[in-house]
Formats: structure tokens, sequence, C-alpha cells
């Protein structure tokens, strides 16, 4: 280590708490909103490539190479400097107030997020619950657009959305009640520590039908295709966001994208081992490739994200029957039964993770 | 810089409650004890108790508060009709404020009642963890209130969906399984019959339908 890297190690030393986690917030926030802003694109590319189109490919490139590399930069100044229009007898406070409410969340649970072995803004004690409480705020903002625009549209899909939410959280607790249960602890940095050992010692694995359900029931937190009966194009225009405009509108967009990252991470982190490395214990343990650190959680979250996308070119839409049938009669009984035979497993011993 | 949190909290706390009881809205109201909630958590937060903190958000905020809305929503209240005599009640609603207030002041001032409340929670060492030593003693000590806690509120779940559940005549329900088991047999009926010429057709009448 040279002289300049280690004088600057030491003033970071020397700064007070606050100001190293503000640094590292930024750099979070920072990234996540570039992070949206890319996935945007890369959605209209995967989407274009599975029907068999180019996707966006007229704004920018660098030196010939990855044409269409700009069109988020575009597309957000558009929506920048386009007018928000509040109807007529909107609740005008709760109209501006909602799009807000929806993004913060998303954004806020990266606090506890264990980015790197060592990296974590926040190392909560309760992280797992902190997740949980926060990604249920989430559903707020989508019964505030859809109350205050006045319209009977936004309405019906944010009555649509909050009873989808509110079902599919309980699958989704259940879900994560195992992993608790497989790790012995609700730090997620040490959900992801209880899984070193290799790929043989990832939840994936032992909780598969826990991962499963978890999978599904992230899809319809996000409201994402095949679940997005919230904004029904072809049934209800645009759902609870049909009023929205502009910047307004944007804020909507980029909240669902950052949820999108965000379940995708949180998967990684709850049944692949987020930070750990696949090769490891296959590998000699001085092999970089066996190292645990930030890029295999880069590369988790990237193949589950673009699965989003996948599932959003390939399935119909449910119908809302349909989607109440899936999560209370299907997915919530595997969960139970799961639990039981995880607990019968931790009783006697099986699986990997060592017996509290 | 915790007592101007706290200040700045209970506030922020005062106000939201208060909204909740003048705001004209009902739906404005149902926000305002989101917001209350939201304050008492941060409050708990400072008092180094992050488990019940969390859980008040996750349970009220995140559950609780979602129905309330949603029904606060869907109702149509003529806020006039509801108002019609409230001040008439209002002696008691002045009693039980005074009632509160004077049980807030009594525990503070008085500790000849066996509550010292002028000092606070002595701190606890980094490593002690909220949610584990509740959970310590939540399943080991108190196992059996707890599990009587869990009955009581299967049976609510049981009682709740009974009185609900009925078969109504005349309702037109899909039954799904059934419409997975589906087999081609049951749908389509293939029916063999000669092919016909089509000039044999056309040598009939030009211009027929």
């Amino acid at each position: 280590m040279d002289l300049i890297e280690r004088n600057a190690l030491a003033l970071w030393a020397t700064l007070p708490s606050y100001l190293r986690s503000t640094f590292w917030i930024l750099v979070v926030t920072v990234a996540l909103i570039l992070s949206v802003a890319f996935t945007t694109l890369w959605e209209r590319k995967v989407i274009g490539w599975i029907q068999l189109r180019k996707g966006p490919n007229r704004v920018g490139s660098i030196f010939g190479l990855l044409p269409g590399i700009f069109q988020p930069f575009a597309d957000v100044i558009k929506l920048l400097v386009k007018e928000v229009v509040v109807p007529t007898r909107a609740n005008k406070v709760l109209f501006r107030i909602a799009p807000m409410v929806t993004l913060v969340p998303a954004f806020a649970i990266w606090a506890v997020m264990p980015l790197d072995p060592s990296l974590v803004i926040a190392d909560v004690d309760a992280g797992l619950l902190y997740v949980l409480s926060l990604t249920s705020v989430g559903v707020y903002g989508v019964i505030l657009a859809g109350w205050a625009s006045n319209s009977k549209y936004a309405f019906l899909g944010s009555m649509r959305s909050a009873a989808q939410i509110v079902a599919y959280e309980i699958a989704m607790g259940f879900a994560l009640v195992g992993v608790v249960m497989a790790a012995g602890t609700l730090n997620l940095g040490d959900i992801v520590r209880a899984q070193a050992g290799g790929v043989g010692h990832w939840f994936l694995i032992w909780l598969f039908p826990l991962f499963v359900v978890y999978l599904i029931a992230g899809v319809a937190e996000t409201n994402r295709a095949p679940f997005d009966v919230a904004e029904g194009e072809s049934e209800i225009v645009a759902g609870f966001h049909v009023e929205y405009s502009g910047i307004a509108f944007a804020l909507f967009f980029l909240a669902e994208y950052a949820n999108m990252i965000l379940i995708s991470a949180l998967t990684a982190v709850f049944f692949l081992g987020g930070w750990l490395s696949p090769f490891e214990g296959l590998l000699a343990a001085d092999n970089p490739l066996a190292k645990p650190g930030f890029h295999w959680l880069f590369v988790k979250l990237f193949f589950f994200l673009t699965c989003f996308m996948w599932y959003r070119a390939t399935f119909p839409r449910y119908r809302y029957d349909q989607i109440m049938r899936l999560g209370w009669k299907v997915l919530i009984p595997v969960t139970l039964v799961w639990i039981a035979v995880e607990a019968l497993m931790v009783h006697f011993g099986v699986g990997p993770w060592s017996t509290p | 810089m915790v007592q101007l949190l706290f200040y700045g909290f209970s506030l922020l706390l005062v106000l939201a409650a208060l909204g909740v009881i003048v705001t004209r809205n009902p739906v404005h109201s149902a926000l305002c004890l989101v917001l209350a909630f939201f304050t008492s958590a941060a409050l708990w937060l400072l008092i180094e108790a992050e488990f019940l903190a969390i859980v008040l958000v996750l349970v009220y905020v995140g559950a609780v508060m979602v129905l309330f809305l949603f029904v606060v929503m869907m109702l149509d209240i003529n806020v006039e009709q509801l108002r019609e005599g409230f001040t008439r009640y209002a002696w008691a609603g002045w009693l039980v404020a005074f009632l509160v207030i004077a049980q807030i002041v009594g525990v503070y001032w008085f500790k000849g009642l066996g509550v010292d409340a002028t000092v606070g929670a002595a701190p606890l060492p980094a490593n002690y963890s909220n949610t584990r030593a509740l959970g310590e003693v939540l399943y080991t000590q108190y196992v059996y209130p707890f599990e009587l806690a869990a009955m009581l509120l299967l049976v609510a779940i049981v009682a709740a969906i009974a009185l609900t559940m009925r078969r109504r005549p005349g309702l037109k329900a899909q039954d799904v399984a059934k419409q997975v088991a589906v087999r081609r047999e049951d749908r389509v009926r293939m029916i063999k019959m000669p092919a016909e010429r089509r000039d044999a057709d056309r040598a009939g009448g030009e211009g027929a339908p």
C-alpha cells in the first residue's frame, strides 16, 4: 500500500461516522438511480430481442458501439420538461405526495442490504423485519395515488393493487420465516454468512419451495407482469397512475424499477448467498474466482432482474380472481408445509445449517 | 442531539394525533394516524427498543392501517351527520383527557408510586440484541401464554371466515381444478364428412351468399 492510499485511509478513519455513512448513502443512491435508468433500457432491449426486434438503437452510441445507450437520459429529459397536470377536484396535496411515498421505501431498504463482506450502511440486528415493514409501506403510495386522483380507473387500480399486495405479503413473510429458521438470525449480513461453504449450503437448495414462493410473491409485490392488474392497460387504462404525467409519472416508474432491483437483490441475499462466490469450496481458496465480493451479488441480481423482463415478455396477465386464488390457496399452504418440513430437518440435523 | 430528536418527534406525534381528531376528511385522519404510528416508532427507536419500533410499523402501518384506509375510502361518510351531538359528550372527553394528563404528571412527580420516570433506561451494551432477548423470553418462560394467544388468533381467523363464507345459490363460480383437467374430447367433436367440390357450388348460382 503506498503512502497516498494510506494517508487517505487514515483521513477516512478520522471522519465522524455520520459523514462516512452519508458518503455511502450518497454512493448507493446515485448508483441505484443510474441502475434504474439503465434497467429501463435493458428491459426494452431484452424484450426487443425476445420479440425479434432491435429495441431502442437511435439515441447515442460510444464510437459506434452500444447503440441506444443514451436512451434513458433522453427519456428523463423528456419527462422532466413535461407539465405535471393536476386534475381538477383531485386532492392536491396527496396527489403530489403519493409518488414520493412510493419511491422512498424502495430506496430506504438499501440501508440494510449487505453489499460486500464488510460494507453495509446500517448493520441492523432486526434487518429482515425492517425490510418487511418498509416493503409494506410502499403500498400507501399506490393507494393514495388512486384515491387522490379522483378518477374511477385510478381508484380501481389502487384497490386491486392493495388487495394483491396484502395477500402476497403474507406468503412472502412465511417464505422469509423459513430463511430465518435456517439462518438463525434476522441480520441480513449474518443470513449471507450462514450460507457460506459452497453452493450446497445455499438456501436455494434446501428451501427450494420457499425460494419459488418468494420469487413469485416478489413479482406480485412489484406489480409486474404477469401480476400487473393494478395497471392493466386493456382493462383500466393505466391503473393507479393514469392521471399522472411528466416527472410525477417518472417517479412511479422509478419506484417500480427500484423495487425490481431490490427484490432481485433480496432474493440473491436470502437464497443465493448474496456476495458469496459460487465457486467457494470448488476452487482453491486463493483463486480470485472463489473470493467473495460485490461482483457476485451483482451477477445474481442481474440474473433475477433479467428474469423479471423475461416473465413480462412471456406470460399473459393473470385474471384478478386467479391472482387471489394463487396467493391465498396455493402459495401460503406451500410455505406452511415447507416450514413444517424444515422444522423436522432442523430437529434431526438434516441440511448444512448448524442446529442452534 | 438525542434530546433534540426526542422533542422534534414528540412535537410531530402530538400534531399528528391532533390531526387525527380535527381534520374534516376521514382519509386525512387515517393518514395522520399513520404518521402518529411512524413517529412513535421513531421514539421507541430512540430508547433502543428497535424490535418494538419495527413491529409497530410492520403491523399497524403495513397491515392494519392499509385495511383501515381501504374501508375509509370506500365509505361515503356524511361528516355533518356524524358530528351531530358532538358537544353533548364533550365533558366525557375532557374527563378522560384530564385523567390521562393527571396520570402522566403523577408518575413524573410522585416517586412514592414506585416508578421513577426521571431517570432514563440504563444504556445497553453494544452487542445487546433486543430481538433475541425478547425471543428468548417469549419462547421459554412465556411459551404457554404465547401459544394461547396464537390459538386465540387462529380461532378469530376461523370465526371471521366462517361468518362470511356461505353457500349462495345461483353463484357462478369456476372450478379451476376442473378447468385445468379438461381434455380435448370434452370440448371438441370431430365430424367426418365427405369433401365437396368447389365448382359444383359455383354452378349453383353466381352471387349467392
